[in-house]
């Protein structure tokens, strides 16, 4: 399945775009997401553990992506 | 309970007239404002950016804690997005509370969890013309890495190590 992936701050400026695109087999995981992400070729700039959101929320490395899910990068936050 | 992310200036009173109660005979108000120096250099200026669903979504969560955890409907976070300048406020904790302590205990447990909880991320402007997205987790990795030696122990984190 074809899964959109929200990019927001540093993560959209080093990919130069606010979203890609990753393919990933059914029942793929965040932790399976992440190493698709590290690949390209912006992957370096990631961290070695991202934080991953799903349907906004904060998503656990073993949880399962299902297609139509909102999959997120996020960024350290820095609000306040 | 109120939260919001705004584009507009924050109105502190409005937000004290808004959880005001005659019950009540304390109230706590948190003003987070845009300050001039950062890590030693000079900043004139903030963009703050969001993943407004999330970070909407995530905001009314924490309030929703604080209000189960402290005992008290009156409270009400506005944290405000786009171009700051200095001495702006950014975030804004108004909570209302028969007693002081559970009120100043709700306002802080709200700007703490919402620190490294709410997707808002901040990239400030320098006086050299530089630009920069701030990150916390590097300030923080060098003084794990400084105190290492004397504090073995790991901070906590609500959120999922994510491998």
């Amino acid at each position: 399945m074809k899964v959109p992936v929200l990019l927001f701050a540093s993560y959209a400026d080093a990919f130069r775009a606010p979203q890609l695109e990753v393919t990933l087999a059914d029942g793929a995981t965040v932790r399976d997401l992440l190493v698709r992400v590290k690949e390209l070729a912006a992957g370096h700039a990631l961290p070695p553990s991202p934080l991953v959101a799903l349907n906004q929320r904060y998503a656990a490395p073993g949880e399962v992506i299902r297609a139509g899910d909102e999959v997120a990068l996020i960024p350290p936050v820095a609000g306040g | 309970m109120r939260t919001a992310l705004v584009t507009r200036a924050i109105d502190a009173t409005a937000l004290l007239h808004e959880v005001a109660s005659e019950e009540h005979g304390a109230t706590s108000l948190f003003l987070g404002t845009v300050r001039d120096v950062n890590d030693g250099r000079t900043v004139t200026g903030i963009e703050y950016a969001a993943y407004p669903a999330m970070a909407a979504a995530e905001l009314s969560r924490i309030a929703t804690e604080a209000v189960q955890r402290f005992g008290t409907e009156r409270l009400v976070v506005e944290h405000r997005v786009g171009e700051l300048a200095l001495g702006d406020v950014s975030v804004a904790i108004a909570v209302s509370h028969p007693h002081r302590s559970p009120a100043l205990d709700a306002t802080r447990y709200v700007i703490e969890q919402l620190k490294r909880r709410v997707p808002i991320w901040k990239r400030e402007h320098y006086s050299d013309g530089t630009n920069e997205w701030v990150d916390p987790t590097l300030a923080a990795r060098g003084a794990r890495i400084s105190t290492a030696e004397t504090n073995p122990s790991t901070p906590g984190s609500r959120l999922p190590a994510a491998s």
